[in-house]
């Protein structure tokens, strides 16, 4: 089998074949890199590792369950070998000289980071469009965004270079671009996988998630990262279930919930039918479908896009020019900073930070960030209160569209709408992830699951279960 | 300066201040990351990703500094609250890494303390109402004047654990405020959880005035002024900036609120730098910090280790019938009652302990800036020469040369006593020949003496004594004698 | 409560982003726009909404040892000396000496 060959094999499939010697780990990761040039067009990547630095990597890497196995990191995540520059200026070249919690222990469980990915700058953005490093195509339709701000992630693992990439989500950065690449997307339950190391945008939305080609690459993906992490206050501290263990498991006495509000009479009907075909398939598989109500569910993008800036702005005062990134030359401190920040970020975290530094500021703060932070709490009953009842997981699409064409959406607030079913799960914390249901139009759809906090086994078990039965068809 | 011209100024306005004052804590790390909060190590040294607020890093709280937050609140009555809440203080200044600072905002850790300061106002004792206690982490260090248009930042402070005590603005005079921080600060000592130290900078204040007529119920403009490095300092601050705003309102301007700096090298109060855009903090709940809570077990717990504190230690020597200012003296500070009860416990005569310890060991301690704690001085060896004072062994003024010598020797002080012919001479026949040779040597004042001139005594006590090179036991010399002039 | 051009070059100030006052227009009626679609909380009933449950706070020990860096501070600060971190001065007090930084 050749290195080329290998990878395109599950990840957990490539360890394997490295670990009984049927392929080389260097030389593996030297072919995702062939295929890293061979797709520069879609400006995935902000950097990618050297051949001899990743053949070095790949030779000493420890024979876990990623052993040899090259993985794409976004550009948000601290490594200390390539940069972390967030999509912006203002960290252009930073090499962090510590090591995201996550990225250690990919490391440990053998895995070769072949590159950082592009993404929205501070990962602001659903749509990729908004990088100091120019904008990553979809690797299905170069003339479409891959989705955002994990667009990078996305498009390395649908153009083939690796099996797994990780992203971060803080509203669906990582299901929305998964669904518009046609792959899988996954967002833990938020305390899962520690932020250590992720830069901040806004830190109670903010996750670690994984892409996966297919759903057993995002649950190994996230198997290794998963776990307590004494440096991550919010990091909980619950055993790692084995999320690989729901693989052929039969799905009856599994209680699926379908919400009402996330099939509003708005939805694209070619989305809609995807949509129940997966419905049926899943109760042909043996689960139970129940229709739910989630009712704050159309409060979310309200909730989201006041906590989110408000948080971002705070998150974001630390660049400053005093301690590390580029400083604008000026005599005056004042002039320093300013010059600083309005060189180094660009219009979205610039409208960002203003909204968000708006609705904290004397006089608004009880209208905007408490009134948010009151509803937020509701949200978050909602699905506390359908999975108390006795449902599972929740079945929606994960997007109201498919990848849209580059300036589609120019409108900020049209932009932000597109988060409108995922941004849920980032205020409510619970685990969700998007598969891919078929294509409309030539263009992937994402269906999306979401389960209890901390249940992401469960999410795995009807997940196996649907890519399964839907095969090669979800994809044609 | 014409003090009539003050007094003019401020007569018929009260003065009214609240402090807020700035307590480190003493921990070995700092509040949020594992760096060592060591004072004097190298610029930035003691630096990580997290007090650096690199990209990434993230905060995770020192339980030791809790259990200080909690020594605190139950050293001075507060409330505890179950839940509290870290919050995010936003303000762009380069020695504060990451545009905020953490401290704790609407739901701090203690609300609602009180300190009696130790004055009577009107036979009533003044108890001071103390708002909140709260947790939060310092700054970093600016440094203004090394360079040449530039400012130098050093984080080492940066993170360091702080809990700020605020008061209600009950206290009327600098009076009271010099009483209310020498009395928080007292507590706070022996609590143990700072150095205290306002020129090292782990105890700050910074005071809030106004002035307003007497009689009238509506609070005055306030004032805040800070950079005092000395409680005097703090007094001395208040009535010059009350003085000032007086002046204002006597000249029927009104006064503005600002933030202004003590000089005390002038003796002046001038207006501090103006930070533009920085008096909206936008303050908001941390959101990489769950709530902080804290359960009656671990209330009870910390209440367990909480150290006897001045006002029940002072009630205790006061028991003992010790004098106002022994029992001031010996709790005065922590230490010094732990050792004058270790002595105590082998010499039962607590006057003579309380007079030894305030008087010549404080002079050594004071003197040798020595812990009680750390000198090489054992309560024991101290009860041992107390001892021979009492029995007569040795007299009052051999006994401090004695205590001198326990100073730099092992040996017991009977040893030091027989060693140095410090023992008293109390043999009759000794004494009796020592006071033949006084009275044949001054024949006139014997015979004055024996005339019944009674107050000559004094003069042939010292005679004698001179003869017997402070030998002899003045007591009995001053009965032989006795017995002369009437014999 | 709409932005107005006041708003937004209030918060520009606090947030220390340069506002040129050409970018002010567009982006008071994006905020506007953004903050009308917001409006819509002000409807929500929240009166019996408690207080969240989320985790407790975890706490670490007291020990000396904290994530080391892999590169010194000078090596990536943009103005290291002497081990310190030099940032120009503020105009508004030049001519003081003091090192009373903090707020
Ligand atoms: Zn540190």
């Amino acid at each position: 089998m050749t290195a080329q060959d290998v990878l395109d094999l599950s990840a957990a499939q490539t360890a394997r074949t490295i670990a009984d010697r049927g392929a080389s780990a260097a030389d593996v990761v030297t072919a995702s890199l062939a295929r890293v040039a061979a797709n520069a067009a879609l400006n995935a990547f902000v950097t990618v590792a050297s051949e001899a630095d990743v053949r070095v990597a790949a030779d000493v890497a420890p024979q876990g369950i990623l052993h040899g196995v090259p993985v794409a990191v976004k550009d948000n995540i601290a490594t200390t070998t390539l940069s972390t520059s967030c999509g912006s200026r203002i960290l252009a070249g930073w090499v962090s000289p510590y090591e995201a919690t996550a990225v250690s222990k990919l490391r440990a469980a053998g895995a070769v980071i072949i590159g950082k990915t592009n993404m929205d700058e501070f990962a602001m953005g659903s749509s990729t469009e908004n990088s100091a490093f120019g904008p990553t195509r979809n690797p299905l339709d170069h003339s479409r965004v891959p989705g955002g701000s994990s667009g990078g992630s996305a498009a390395a693992v649908a153009s083939g270079a690796c099996r797994i990439a990780y992203g971060s989500e803080t509203g669906g950065s990582v299901r929305q671009p998964a669904a518009f690449c046609g792959i899988v997307g996954v967002k833990p339950t938020y305390g899962r996988v520690s932020r250590f190391g992720l830069v901040a945008f806004a830190s109670s939305l903010d996750h670690i998630g994984v892409f996966g080609r297919s759903v057993d690459d995002a649950a190994v993906g996230l198997q290794v990262i998963a776990g307590h992490d004494p440096q991550d206050a919010t990091a909980v501290d619950v055993p790692v279930g084995d999320y690989r263990a729901a693989a052929g498991r039969p799905l009856t006495g599994l209680v699926v919930g379908v919400p009402t509000e996330y099939y509003p009479a708005s939805l694209d009907a070619k989305i809609r039918a995807k949509c129940d075909r997966a419905i049926d398939v899943l109760r042909q598989l043996g689960a139970e479908i129940r229709t739910v109500s989630l009712p704050h569910t159309d409060l979310a993008i309200p909730v989201y896009y006041i906590l989110a800036p408000a948080e971002a702005s705070s998150n974001l005062a630390r660049f400053d020019g005093v301690r590390y990134g580029p400083r604008a030359a000026a005599d005056d401190l004042s002039d320093m900073y300013e010059r600083t920040r309005s060189e180094g970020f660009g219009p979205e975290v610039t409208r960002r930070i203003i909204l968000g530094t708006y609705v904290l500021s004397q006089g608004h703060y009880d209208a905007y960030y408490l009134k948010a932070m009151l509803v937020r709490e509701r949200i978050t009953q909602d699905f506390a209160n359908v999975f108390a009842s006795g449902v599972h997981v929740l079945f929606t699409p994960t997007t109201p569209s498919p990848a849209f064409t580059f300036g589609a959406r120019s409108d900020p607030l049209d932009m932000y709408l597109s988060d409108i079913f995922t941004a849920t799960a980032n205020l409510a914390g619970v685990p969700a992830m998007s598969q891919p249901i078929g294509l409309v139009d030539g263009m992937p759809v994402g269906g999306q699951l979401l389960a209890a906090h901390f249940r992401e086994a469960d999410m795995f078990c009807a997940a196996y279960a649907l890519e399964h039965a839907l095969g090669p068809e979800a994809l044609a | 300066m014409s003090t009539a011209m003050e007094t003019d100024v401020t007569a018929g306005f009260e003065m009214v201040v609240g402090l807020e004052v700035h307590v480190q804590l003493k921990t070995q790390t700092k509040a949020f990351c594992g760096c060592s909060t060591n004072f004097g190590a190298p610029p930035n040294q003691n630096t990580c990703p997290v007090c650096l607020a690199l990209p990434g890093a993230l905060p995770v709280l020192n339980a030791r500094a809790v259990e200080l937050a909690l020594r605190v609140a139950l050293g001075f009555g507060f409330t505890v609250n179950a839940r509290s809440i870290f919050a995010r203080k936003n303000y762009f200044y380069p020695d504060l890494p990451k545009g905020y600072q953490i401290s704790q905002h609407d739901t701090p850790i203690a609300e609602h303390g009180r300190l009696d300061i130790g004055l009577l106002i009107n036979g009533e004792p003044r108890v001071i109402g103390i708002t909140r206690a709260h947790m939060e982490e310092d700054a970093g260090k600016s440094i203004h004047d090394r360079y040449e248009s530039a400012t130098a930042v050093d984080l080492n402070r940066s993170g360091v654990p702080l809990v700020e005590i605020v008061s209600e603005p009950e206290m009327r005079s600098p009076e009271e405020a010099g009483a209310y921080l020498r009395t928080l600060k007292q507590i706070l000592l022996y609590l143990d959880i700072s150095d205290c130290n306002m020129e090292e900078g782990s105890l700050r204040v910074d005071a809030n005035v106004s002035a307003r007529p007497f009689g009238q119920v509506r609070l005055g403009t306030k004032c805040e002024v800070k950079n005092m490095n000395s409680f005097s300092g703090v007094e001395r601050a208040l009535a010059a900036e009350f003085r000032r705003q007086c002046g204002v309102l006597v000249a029927g301007g009104s006064v503005q609120q600002q933030t202004l700096l003590w000089d005390g090298a002038k003796g002046e109060i001038r207006p501090a730098r103006s930070k533009e855009g920085s008096s909206d903090y936008r303050y908001f709940p941390e959101p990489d910090l769950p709530p902080l809570l804290i359960s009656d077990a671990e209330l009870a717990r910390v209440r367990e280790t909480l150290p006897e504190l001045p006002a029940a230690r002072r009630a205790r020597y006061a028991a003992m019938k010790l004098s106002e200012y022994d029992v001031q003296e010996l709790t005065a500070d922590p230490a010094t009652g732990p050792f004058f009860e270790a002595v105590l416990a082998l010499h039962a005569d607590a006057k003579s302990v309380a007079n030894w310890v305030n008087g010549e060991v404080r002079a050594v301690v004071n003197e040798r800036d020595t812990a009680w704690d750390a000198m090489s001085l054992e309560p024991a060896r101290l009860a041992a020469l107390i001892d021979l004072v009492r029995d007569g062994v040795v007299s009052s003024s051999a006994a401090k040369k004695i205590f001198a010598q326990l100073l730099v020797s092992t040996d017991t002080p009977r040893a030091i006593a027989e060693r140095d012919g410090l023992v008293q001479v109390r043999d009759d026949n000794a004494l009796a020949g020592w006071v033949d040779e006084v009275l044949a040597e001054h024949p006139v004042e014997a015979a004055r003496y024996a005339a019944g001139e009674k107050k000559l005594v004094g003069l042939l006590v010292g005679l004698v004594m001179k003869k017997s090179q402070g030998r002899a036991d003045p007591k009995l010399v001053n009965q032989l004698l006795s017995s002369r002039a009437t014999g | 409560m709409a932005v107005s051009d006041a708003d937004v070059l209030h918060v520009a100030a606090l947030a220390r982003l340069a506002m040129p006052a050409d970018r002010v227009p567009a982006l008071v009626r994006e905020l506007n726009g953004i903050l009308d679609h917001m409006a819509v909380l002000e409807t929500v009933d929240v009166t019996s909404v408690g207080d969240d449950a989320r985790t407790a706070m975890p706490r670490r020990d007291d020990i000396v040892g904290s994530v080391p860096l892999a590169r010194p501070l000078a090596q990536f600060a943009p103005s290291p000396r002497d081990g310190f971190l030099l940032v120009p001065r503020l105009s508004t007090h030049s001519q003081l000496g003091a090192t009373e930084g903090d707020e």
